[in-house]
């Protein structure tokens, strides 16, 4: 194999474990903080069904945390695998929240056993609740840590590069880049987003197939309320991030927009078709872009023409940025309407039609997710440290990465399926309305 | 102590902690499923998964918490050790993977059939033993650089007595730390036909891990004399390895003190360990790499070192509390809770 084949199969390698990682990761991510606010809702409302919602969500959520520690696993040490010359450089200045990542899912993983185990242990829920607050926090430090090393990637700083060598190293600066805020807190809040959703549908698809029971509806009314928030926070926070591009990456916001001469008071392309170079079937939006890159509508946004040819980004790019932007805008609205509607009574709110949008919700945020993370990663490209190293020169030698494509692309299907199964089984062989009864008669006979 | 040192130690600390409790971990999944190939079911499928399912996770960071540490304190690790490892490495993540999630499905999904807890068991044998192959290169003469790039030799490899020693060894001592911890662990939950088995598989495995212990020194002279020559040198720390090992199968014997008896065997892992450590020093990679040129730049070195130290002040007591609950909790262990979610 020769090392251009070698790098073809590394970066297809990578992003199939990314691409798969991602999706327990973000739930991951997410679940702790929706189960936390389920149960607190159940001790604070003292309604069982709330309770009973925390305690389903959190024995699901054992089995995505399984797969998102095992390919976890897997993408930490492929990174040095595949990308050796990368870590070996990146290894020395941005080692430093990689180290503190490693922290937060020993926090997580600890709490996340004592919580799993000491269900009703408590003579006050409370104190078991407590427990659920180190697992939060924990899996959100870790997408904070490693979206931090992913921000230095596109934005590096805190050393200096003198022939070659690396002088002053500065790991804190290092972690405080410019893509830094906004790319942390889009990361977080986008999980946050997707797991609420993710739960909706799950609600909502009982619905649909005919279930009328309480315990859903609130279910489905808890994490619309949570997606609506989190969705309006995901565009704002989404906005501040072509902000930064707009500063920092101007290359990849002119090619996600296929911008490609620099202009004052620039239009956005939404939707059409690249053809040949010449753009087909958009709707231009005049301003919007200067307004989405700078606040004011007159200002100067940089075209790709400013930029050498190989330094320019895949303009596919725009594609994923269209699905990403539009699957929030969908999810802003269809939450908002179902939250209004259950305020106001519209009956359409409750139609088979509207749940099976709901249902959508959640497949439609992972990938949404999905497209996010493939346009920031695409979007980098050619680097792989932006400015610093190419992602050609930062490849393995090693001959043997197609086969490790193949076994892996096995393992993740195996993984996949196995999950699906697993969990369909699990809630399907201990129906909620029939823990419901079960509890009934327990507490009943407590009293007597 | 230099910067280095203290890298090296920290990581080489977490290495260990990594090799006890997975043992543990990978030992008792394939004494469950020999005792359930051969028809012996339940014996020992209670003990295993009480002391199992709380912890299975924590097992897993330890051997992250090394890597992501290696490649921080010793970048260049990354060059050498990552391009030649690739195939090793991805088996044994392969490996982890598919036995992680399964162990998940299985206990909170609870699938599980003979198959799979036959492929549990051996997974946990095939894991110890690619992992420590990373040991047997780190001893030198299986890389080559070839255009200034480390290749692996395969079949030096696969045909050099050294590793299949260090594989052998890998396995017996995971069957030993592994029976001699659920020796205890059952006499702790009051299981008398579990606790007899276990210590009998204890005593089966202790001879087959000192033997094959001593075996690999003399091979090393063979191969790595530098090497052998230190860990002569340093002969003390192993001799008291084997008093404590002397100790730990007098105990089990008399059948007495199985707390005191897993203490001594930690300590004599440990030693034989640290020592085996030391006497590796100053190289991470014969000849090629030692712990002074692959080291990161000092800024880097410090930071790393508060975070760990502000990390463990958060990880121990978290550990305490775990212990606490599960691991030496009576009613936990005796089966007397069960509060699962
Ligand atoms: C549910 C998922 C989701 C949704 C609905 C949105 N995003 Fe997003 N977006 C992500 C999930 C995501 C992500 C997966 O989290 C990314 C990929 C890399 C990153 O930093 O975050 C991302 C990256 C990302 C970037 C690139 C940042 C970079 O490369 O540094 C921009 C400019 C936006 N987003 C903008 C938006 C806007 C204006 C949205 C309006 C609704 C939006 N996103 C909705
Ligand atoms: C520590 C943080 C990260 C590192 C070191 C890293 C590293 C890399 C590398 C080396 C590549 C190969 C470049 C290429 O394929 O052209 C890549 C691409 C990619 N990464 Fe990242 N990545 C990081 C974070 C993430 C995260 C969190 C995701 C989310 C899933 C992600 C998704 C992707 C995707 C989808 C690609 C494919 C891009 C392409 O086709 O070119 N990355 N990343
Ligand atoms: C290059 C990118 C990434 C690397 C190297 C990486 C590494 C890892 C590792 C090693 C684990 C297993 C930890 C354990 O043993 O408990 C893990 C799990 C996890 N990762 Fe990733 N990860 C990456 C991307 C992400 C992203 C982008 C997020 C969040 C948005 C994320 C969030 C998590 C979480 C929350 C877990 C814990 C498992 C769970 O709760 O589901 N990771 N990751």
């Amino acid at each position: 194999m020769n090392n251009e084949e070698a790098l073809f199969f590394s970066r297809a390698l990578t992003e199939l474990t990314l691409s798969f990682h991602i999706i327990y990761a973000t739930i991951g991510v997410g679940i702790p903080l929706m189960i936390m606010i389920a149960q607190w809702v159940g001790i604070k409302k003292n309604d069982e069904h709330y309770i009973l919602l925390a305690r389903r969500w959190a024995r699901g959520f054992v089995i995505t945390v399984a797969v998102g520690v095992v390919t976890g696993t897997a993408i930490g040490l492929q990174l040095s695998l595949l990308w050796p010359n990368f870590m070996e450089l990146a290894g020395n200045v941005i080692a430093l929240p990689l180290f503190m990542e490693t922290f937060a899912f020993f926090f997580e993983a600890i709490f996340l056993g004592i919580y799993l185990y000491t269900w009703d242990r408590f003579e006050d829920q409370k104190k078991h609740l407590l427990l659920l607050i180190p697992v939060a926090l924990g899996a959100s430090f870790s997408a904070v840590f490693i979206t931090i090393v992913n921000a230095f990637m596109n934005a590096p700083q805190g050393f200096d590069l003198v022939d070659g060598e690396l002088i002053n190293v500065n790991p804190i600066l290092a972690m405080l880049n410019p893509a830094m805020p906004t790319k942390v807190a889009h990361v977080v809040i986008t999980a946050y987003m997707t797991s609420a959703f993710v739960l909706g549908s799950i609600a909502a698809y009982r619905l649909l197939k005919g279930s009328n029971h309480v315990y859903h509806k609130k279910a489905l009314f808890l994490t619309m309320k949570l997606g609506l928030i989190f969705s309006i926070g995901a565009a704002i926070i989404g906005d501040f991030s072509g902000k930064y591009l707009a500063e920092y990456q101007p290359e990849k916001l002119a090619a996600a927009e296929w911008h490609f001469e620099t202009e004052e008071g620039a239009g956005l392309i939404l939707f059409g078709v690249l053809d040949d170079g010449e753009v087909k079937y958009e709707i231009k939006v005049p301003y919007a872009l200067s307004i989405l890159a700078h606040n004011d509508p007159t200002a100067e946004v940089i075209g790709l023409e400013e930029f050498a040819e190989e330094d320019i980004p895949p303009l596919y790019i725009h594609y994923l940025f269209q699905v990403m932007v539009g699957i929030g805008s969908l999810m802003i609205l269809v939450s908002l309407i179902y939250v209004l509607g259950r305020w106001r009574q519209w009956q359409f709110v409750h139609s088979k039609n509207y749940f099976r949008l709901m249902v959508a919700g959640g497949p439609l945020a992972v990938i949404a997710i999905e497209a996010g993370w493939w346009f920031a990663e695409v979007g980098r490209q050619p680097w792989i440290l932006r400015g610093i190293m190419r992602t050609e020169d930062a490849a393995t030698s090693s001959g043997q990465v197609d086969l490790m494509l193949m076994l892996f692309a096995g393992l993740y299907l195996v993984l996949g399926v196995g999950s699906i199964v697993v969990l369909r089984r699990m809630f399907r062989k201990n129906p909620v309305e029939q823990e419901i009864a079960d509890r009934e008669k327990e507490r009943v006979g407590d009293f007597s | 102590m230099t910067l280095e040192i203290i890298g090296i130690s920290v990581l080489w600390l977490f290495l260990f902690g990594y090799v006890m409790i997975a043992s543990i971990d990978f030992g008792a999944g394939f004494f469950n499923a020999y005792n359930v190939i051969f028809g012996r079911e339940h014996v020992l499928t209670t003990v295993i998964q009480r002391y199992l399912s709380p912890v299975w996770e924590v097992t897993n960071v330890f051997l992250v918490f090394f890597f992501v540490g290696v490649i921080g304190f010793f970048p260049k690790t990354a060059f050498y050790y990552g391009t030649s490892l690739l195939v090793p490495a991805s088996i044994a993540i392969v490996l982890l993977a598919i036995r992680g999630s399964y162990y998940a499905f299985a206990t909170y999904g609870s699938i599980g059939h003979k198959g799979y807890t036959f492929m549990y068991g051996l997974s946990g044998l095939f894991i110890p033993a690619s992992l420590s192959i990373v040991l047997t290169i780190s001893e030198g003469g299986f890389i080559d650089m070839v255009n200034e790039k480390p290749v692996l030799d395969y079949f030096e490899l696969f045909t050099s007595p050294l590793t299949w020693s260090i594989v052998v060894l890998s396995l017996a001592a995971v069957l030993y730390i592994s029976a001699v911890f659920l020796t205890w662990y059952a006499s702790k939950a009051g299981d008398v036909k579990a606790t007899e088995l276990l210590r009998k598989y204890a005593l089966i495995w202790s001879l087959p891990t000192m033997i094959t212990a001593s075996g690999i020194i003399v091979e090393l002279r063979a191969h790595n004399s530098e090497h052998f020559n230190r860990i002569v040198d340093l002969g003390w720390v192993f001799g008291l390895s084997f008093l404590l090992f002397v100790g730990t199968v007098y105990l089990l014997w008399k059948r007495r003190s199985y707390g005191v008896a897993f203490g001594l065997l930690a300590g004599q892992f440990a030693l034989a360990f640290f020592g085996y450590g030391v006497s590796h020093y100053p190289y991470l990679l014969y000849p090629y790499l030692t712990l002074y040129d692959s080291f990161t730049n000092p800024a880097m070195a410090i930071s790393l070192i508060i975070a760990f130290l502000m990390g463990l002040g958060l990880l121990i007591p978290s550990l305490y509390l775990v212990f606490r609950l599960f691991v030496f909790n009576k009613d936990y262990v005796q089966g007397k809770e069960d509060y699962h979610a």
